[in-house]
């Protein structure tokens, strides 16, 4: 039982972590420009 | 890569120069800037045709040399670009003329039109809702595991409550979407599909809050969580589809901010929105611009290019007393114009509002989905009540084991599946298309376009190229060629502009020619190598002598070359048909389709193309109103028709037709009215449009016989009392699996299309898009 006790919260804090992370990437605009994202990782922008 | 077009110099070749400074005309980008960081402007630019990694990068290069631009970012999605600049330093046009010296066309985009705006948010929620609705799915489904596979009593009520815990605020949240729409359809006393859905994950969830109080041993906490994200899946690709195409296509009319130069008694020019045009005003139009209004000319003559408006493929010359209309393009003179209706009263105008009256008929298609759950929601509900009803009399009163059974019933039903058939097989087929540059508007024109069976097309634009090209051109001498290009380069006519692409496509240089001079409607003249020169009407250049032009074909036009007093050369041009008109014609009869050619240009120009492609219905000198009432009268006889047409003279017939495709040279408000937009000189996309729509209905229909199988085998289960939690979760994701796909199916073989036809849609190789230089005015 008291295993349980450590890792559920465990368990719960880690997926609370993923979802803030989402939210996070939400909220900055990285999924505005899904298509965008896939064609400039064929662009080299080395040059700058 | 799919993009051959973009790459190396502007595809306008040699007269990109002057084409460059008459682009952006009529398009005031002043008024849509914003303020943005200290000091400097913000401004949202429409690119409809960026489609590659090599566009992006190009648009953002060249901006990011301009100094005073501090930031530029590319939006490929929504085909935007997000400018910030010094406001200081450059003005709007300026930054606007970068992007469309590279070829592309650049409209000014208000970020802040409501619209845009809320289906951005919307997007943005049900993206959270699905993120929250997974979450919850997932550590309620680890919890509720460990209670299937046994746990002792106490640990049982523990992982109990830590579900309601974690499933009752996640069902709150994500299930808004749900809960909102479900309670407009009932205040208006109907049903829809989200009826059911709420009702069972609202009764899910109270139930098993119920059973956690009285330390019950089931609960259907994980049952109904993972049901909101199955949902929240389909609903959030059919938002996507919807925002992909729509974003690049719809908007352009509404939001085209257009003036106009006015001319005031002093002489003075200023420049005035289109909206602040009254009768009586003085407009001037410089050759190369769109004229801005329907008015009188009073000064001036010029050739004009009508063929948005009628469908005339050859341009006609205008002298002071003609009317003109807005829309059209002045190509070889300055006019000055005398208004003689106000905004809302031009042909243009007239024009959308028939289009918007045509659109009615379109509003009344219901979509699969729509009609689904018609039948679907009310059985669903009979069948839940009967359970309850049934169990509470056979099992002599105990409701508590009746309403578990009931709730158990809407859960297995709710249609996950059903939810997931329509919109991952419409999002699939959409991407299909797209990568084949097909935009498609919404999910219902896909659904539409499976139905049809009759296609009518227009002429000038659609099944020809809209540009004339010069007839054997491999007869003309190299010396004469550079002659008539050299002369041919000063002129915005559709004729000059064939013969500089013709020299420009052999890598002739075109010969020097010096005093230039054009005269509207007759030709140009100058002198090369100390010998005058003219190129224009036969009887211009030739005024002693009566040519003779009973040898040429009614459907062609004729251009006539002078060099000094040698004989005339006579070069002579036809709209030149698509490449493959004449197959995708063959395609389309074979299988089946009634094939009907509606134009406005004139008799013997539609009789010659509907000879060559051997077409039997054709009409010619129709009206855009004639078009629309003949397709809404195929459509009134029980044909579904397809209408493929560009020019605004077809929009009220793209409107009315029961599904309706344009190229993407197509006119603002063709491209507005039609239900998808295809790129490339081609006309092969409308029947791989046509046969993936079809496929994508098959698949649908497919998948609705996969739900329909599981709930004959799930309904019965669930009423009999079976359907414990761990069954629902497993059926659920199953048949949710199994839809989703068999869709999928629908990416694996796109080999209808071959593949030479498919590098064709961008290839470059003929002459540039259409877009790039016959509607870049506009």
């Amino acid at each position: 039982m008291t295993n349980l006790l450590i890792l559920i919260p465990v368990a719960l804090t880690l997926g609370a972590i993923g979802l803030a992370a989402f939210i996070w990437a939400l909220r900055s605009g990285q999924f505005d420009d899904l298509d965008g994202a896939a064609m400039r990782i064929l662009n080299d922008d080395e040059d700058e | 890569m799919v993009c051959h077009a973009r790459k190396g110099p502007p595809p306008d070749g040699p007269n990109a120069g002057p084409d460059n400074t008459v682009r952006c005309n009529g398009l005031d980008f002043a008024s849509w800037v914003r303020p943005g960081e200290p000091g400097q402007v913000r401004l949202d630019l429409s690119v409809p045709d960026i489609h590659c990694a090599g566009c992006i990068r190009r648009i953002e290069d060249a901006l990011h040399r301009h100094p005073a631009v501090t930031s530029a970012r590319v939006n490929m999605s929504s085909r935007r670009v997000a400018v910030a600049w010094r406001s200081m330093d450059a003005a709007a046009g300026e930054i606007a003329d970068i992007v469309a010296s590279l070829g592309y066309q650049v409209r000014p985009f208000d970020a802040e039109q409501g619209r845009d705006e809320a289906d951005a948010a919307r997007g943005r929620e049900l993206l959270l809702a699905l993120a929250v609705a997974g979450f919850a799915a997932g550590n309620v489904m680890l919890l509720s595991v460990s209670v299937w596979s046994g746990a002792p009593e106490a640990t049982r009520i523990l992982f109990h409550w830590l579900s309601a815990l974690i499933a009752i605020p996640a069902i709150g949240y994500a299930g808004r979407p749900f809960f909102r729409s479900a309670w407009s359809a009932l205040r208006a006393r109907s049903l829809n599909m989200d009826v059911p859905i709420s009702l069972a994950v609202i009764l899910a969830a109270a139930l098993s809050l119920y059973e956690t109080l009285h330390h019950g041993e089931q609960t259907y906490f994980d049952a109904a969580v993972m049901l909101l994200f199955f949902l929240l899946v389909g609903r959030y690709l059919d938002h996507l589809m919807r925002t992909r195409a729509h974003s690049a296509l719809t908007h352009l009319l509404s939001l085209t901010a257009k003036s106009a130069t006015v001319q005031s008694a002093e002489g003075t020019h200023t420049t005035v929105a289109i909206r602040d045009i009254e009768p009586g005003m003085i407009v001037a139009a410089a050759a190369g611009e769109r004229i801005p209004v329907d008015g009188v000319i009073i000064e001036g003559t010029s050739d004009l290019d009508v063929s948005t408006m009628t469908g005339e493929s050859a341009p006609t010359t205008v002298s002071p007393g003609d009317s003109v209309h807005e829309g059209t393009v002045n190509l070889t003179g300055d006019l000055t114009i005398r208004v003689s209706a106000s905004a809302e009263q031009t042909l243009l105008a007239g024009i959308i509002t028939m289009m918007e009256a045509a659109e009615h008929s379109k509003a009344r298609y219901v979509r699969l989905a729509d009609a689904a759950a018609k039948v679907y929601a009310p059985l669903v509900h009979g069948i839940a009540a009967l359970t309850f009803l049934g169990w509470l009399w056979a099992s002599g009163g105990d409701w508590h084991f009746a309403l578990f059974t009931a709730i158990a019933v809407l859960i297995i039903t709710c249609p996950c599946a059903l939810g997931l058939a329509v919109p991952v097989v419409q999002i699939v087929a959409s991407g299909v298309l797209f990568r084949h540059g097909i935009m498609l508007k919404d999910g219902g024109a896909l659904e539409r376009l499976a139905q049809i069976d009759t296609v009518v097309f227009d002429k000038t634009g659609t099944l020809t190229l809209g540009r004339p090209r010069l007839v054997s051109p491999a007869i003309i001498e190299v010396g004469q060629l550079a002659i008539a290009a050299g002369l041919a380069a000063h002129s915005n006519h559709p004729l000059s502009k064939a013969i500089t692409a013709l020299a420009a496509s052999r890598s002739i240089e075109p010969a020097r020619v010096e005093q230039v001079t054009e005269e509207p409607g007759r030709g140009l003249s100058g002198t090369c190598n100390g010998q005058p020169v003219r190129l224009g009407h036969a009887a211009w250049c030739e005024p002693d002598l009566s040519v003779d032009s009973r040898t040429r074909p009614p459907h062609q036009l004729e251009l006539c070359l002078k060099i000094g007093d040698s004989r005339v050369r006579s070069f002579r041009f036809e709209d030149e048909l698509r490449d493959d008109a004449g197959a995708v014609i063959d395609e389309l009869k074979q299988r089946d389709f009634r094939i009907e050619i509606l134009s406005g240009d004139r008799p013997d120009a539609v009789a010659h193309v509907a000879g060559e492609l051997a077409v039997d219905n054709y009409r010619a000198q129709w009206t855009p109103a004639a078009k629309a009432t003949h397709v809404a009268s195929l459509n009134a006889s029980g044909r579904k028709t397809l209408v493929v047409g560009d020019g605004l003279n077809d929009a009220p017939a793209l409107a009315a037709g029961h599904a309706s495709i344009a190229p993407s040279s197509a006119s603002d408000a063709g491209r507005v009215a039609a239900d998808c937009v295809f790129l490339g000189d081609h006309l092969q996309p409308v029947v791989f449009a046509i046969d993936t729509a079809r496929r994508a209905r098959r698949l649908v229909m497919q998948n609705f016989a996969l739900a329909a199988l599981y709930n004959m085998v799930a309904v019965p289960l669930a009423v009999l009392g079976y359907a414990t939690p761990l069954v629902a979760a497993i059926a659920m994701s199953t048949s949710s699996l199994v839809v989703t796909g068999n869709a999928l199916r629908l990416r694996l073989n796109t080999a209808e299309l071959r593949p030479a036809d498919r590098t064709m849609a961008f290839s470059a190789d003929g002459p540039p898009p259409p877009d790039h230089v016959r509607r870049n005015v506009a």
